[in-house]
């Protein structure tokens, strides 16, 4: 095989029609781009998961004076019932660890959070917050286990799963990537039909040269691989700026802009960016070259 | 060098069979006339050798290959031993004479060297020396077909198929070409060629088999064109 001959019959044909290159180009990098986009949006559902559900806390709400579910009857929680939930909370095995939240604490922790309206925090007393334990689980999925057992207890007001408030968030998330992975495929359906007319036009423009390849006893490969290689090359290519895309998505919308504002959650890492990367040449490269050669072998009988 | 035995075929789209029960054998080293009105079933005898088509009966061997048991990936290697020449030329019109030529060489992975060395030879022996970086469609028909016929030899094929070599050039360049085809098989290569032109064949005296709506009406050793012409 020489290869001279093949890169200068690569040459020719992605010259001879550049623009429908130029169409193939840029449709694989936006359809990869999406695709990363998606998959980078998953990992970092998966580090969000990671990050929040190390914090998250369940808590149990206990009787106070306002108090109005039929399971507080309207009486306080009593010092005695208040110990006995205590030790049973640690005595749960799904149980890693158990707070006491006073009204006192509850308080501190309210002006805390709304230090930016006073109006707010003069209206409050801490009599009127509820006191609670904060329990951390061991697996945070465990909730409802832990709920059940202890929502009926006298004394208890309500349990909470600061997990559910996230769920929400995430599943926005999960939507986002589906709808990413969506038009992901649309485009990707879109190139392979690109690919596939863009080597139908070089296999018909070089009919003349293919004629006499096979009519001197050109093997298959030799006939072809220009073709299949115009084809994974244009692929390629697009993979390159998709990826170019994907990096300054981590670097300017996450590291930039994202990060320095909203430093409350961890972020997807560079490990996972260089993850992405090479499955979007793989994707290109598998994507243009399957495309490439079910044409070559409708259009380029021997 | 070249069997065919009770072969027919028949294209899908039509009735009549385009070879009806064609028996002929062609030994190595000769020159053989293939004549008939057109759609007499010529061109498809020359497709059949070269493994374009596949006989919908009987057998085909060439160089001692039964070409319906030649697996398809080895249709290449037949027809790197067969060499094609045809009325329209079919020369790459962007390369140079030594460019069509090297092309041939090229596309069968011949090393560079190779196809420095052999390429001004094949040039020669069919008279275009000195020509070698001439466009096309600066050379005269005439010469446009030695070219072709340079390529279709550069590679010493055992056999040369030539299908209305002389059909577009006027009767001196015609002798011209068959002079050519001559001195070729001369090498000892089997030359097969499908013509219309009654004065060359009368002129070479070669073997001639004819064509009829698809049946062989005669095969003469010394043959001329026609009874009546």
């Amino acid at each position: 095989m020489r290869a001279s001959f093949v890169l200068s019959e690569i040459g020719i044909g992605l010259r001879r029609n550049l623009t429908m290159t130029v169409a193939v180009v840029v449709t694989v990098a936006i359809s990869l781009a999406l695709f990363g986009a998606g998959l980078l949006i998953r990992e970092q559902v998966s580090t969000m998961k990671d990050y929040w559900y190390d914090k998250v806390e369940v808590s149990v709400y206990l009787c106070g004076e306002g108090s109005n579910s039929t399971n507080c009857n309207g009486t306080p929680v009593t010092d005695e019932q208040r110990t006995l939930l205590q030790n049973d909370l640690q005595a749960t095995p799904l149980v890693e660890k158990v707070y006491y939240e006073s009204k006192q604490d509850a308080y501190a922790r309210f002006k805390e959070q709304f230090k930016d309206s006073p109006d707010l925090v003069q209206n409050v007393t801490p009599d009127a917050l509820p006191e609670s334990f904060r329990v951390k689980l061991k697996d945070p999925t465990q909730f409802e286990v832990v709920a059940s057992a202890f929502r009926d207890r006298p004394g208890v007001d309500e349990v909470q799963d600061q997990k559910a408030l996230l769920e929400n968030f995430f599943k926005l998330l999960n939507t986002l990537q589906l709808f990413a992975l969506i038009i992901a495929a649309v485009q990707i359906f879109a190139a392979t039909l690109l690919i596939s007319n863009t080597i139908r036009v070089a296999a018909f423009s070089r009919r003349r040269e293919t004629g006499i390849m096979r009519l001197v006893g050109a093997s298959n490969l030799y006939i072809q691989l220009p073709f299949l290689l115009e084809g994974v090359l244009a692929g390629l290519v697009g993979a390159a700026f998709a990826s170019g895309a994907i990096v300054a998505l981590k670097a300017i919308l996450i590291d930039r802009l994202l990060k320095p504002n909203f430093p409350i959650t961890a972020y997807v890492g560079w490990d996972a960016v260089f993850a992405v990367l090479p499955l979007l040449f793989l994707t290109g490269m598998a994507l243009s070259g399957l495309a490439s050669f079910f044409t070559l072998r409708r259009h380029l009988r021997v | 060098m070249i069997r065919l035995e009770n072969v027919s075929k028949t294209y899908p789209a039509s009735a009549r069979p385009a070879l009806d029960d064609v028996s002929v054998e062609i030994d190595k080293g000769e020159f053989v006339f293939l004549v008939g009105s057109s759609g007499s079933g010529k061109s498809t005898f020359l497709r059949l050798v070269l493994k374009e088509e596949t006989p919908t009966g009987g057998r085909v061997h060439v160089a001692g290959k039964d070409l319906a048991r030649l697996s398809h990936w080895k249709v290449p290697a037949l027809r790197r031993s067969i060499g094609c020449v045809f009325q329209d030329f079919r020369l790459l019109p962007n390369k140079t004479v030594f460019q069509n030529v090297a092309f041939a060489l090229e596309v069968i992975g011949k090393p560079s060297s190779h196809i420095h060395k052999v390429v001004p030879e094949v040039l020669e022996l069919v008279g275009l020396e000195g020509k070698n970086n001439r466009m096309p469609d600066e050379l005269s028909g005439g010469e446009q077909q030695r070219v072709a016929v340079a390529r279709a030899f550069v590679n010493r094929p055992m056999i040369l198929i030539a299908d209305e070599p002389t059909g577009n050039l006027d009767p001196n360049t015609s002798v011209g070409i068959m002079k050519l085809l001559d001195r070729i098989n001369r090498t000892g290569t089997t030359v097969v060629m499908a013509t219309h032109d009654a004065a060359i064949v009368d002129s070479m005296r070669r073997r001639v088999v004819e064509l009829s709506q698809g049946r062989v009406v005669r095969d003469q050793v010394r043959g001329v064109y026609g009874f009546g012409a």
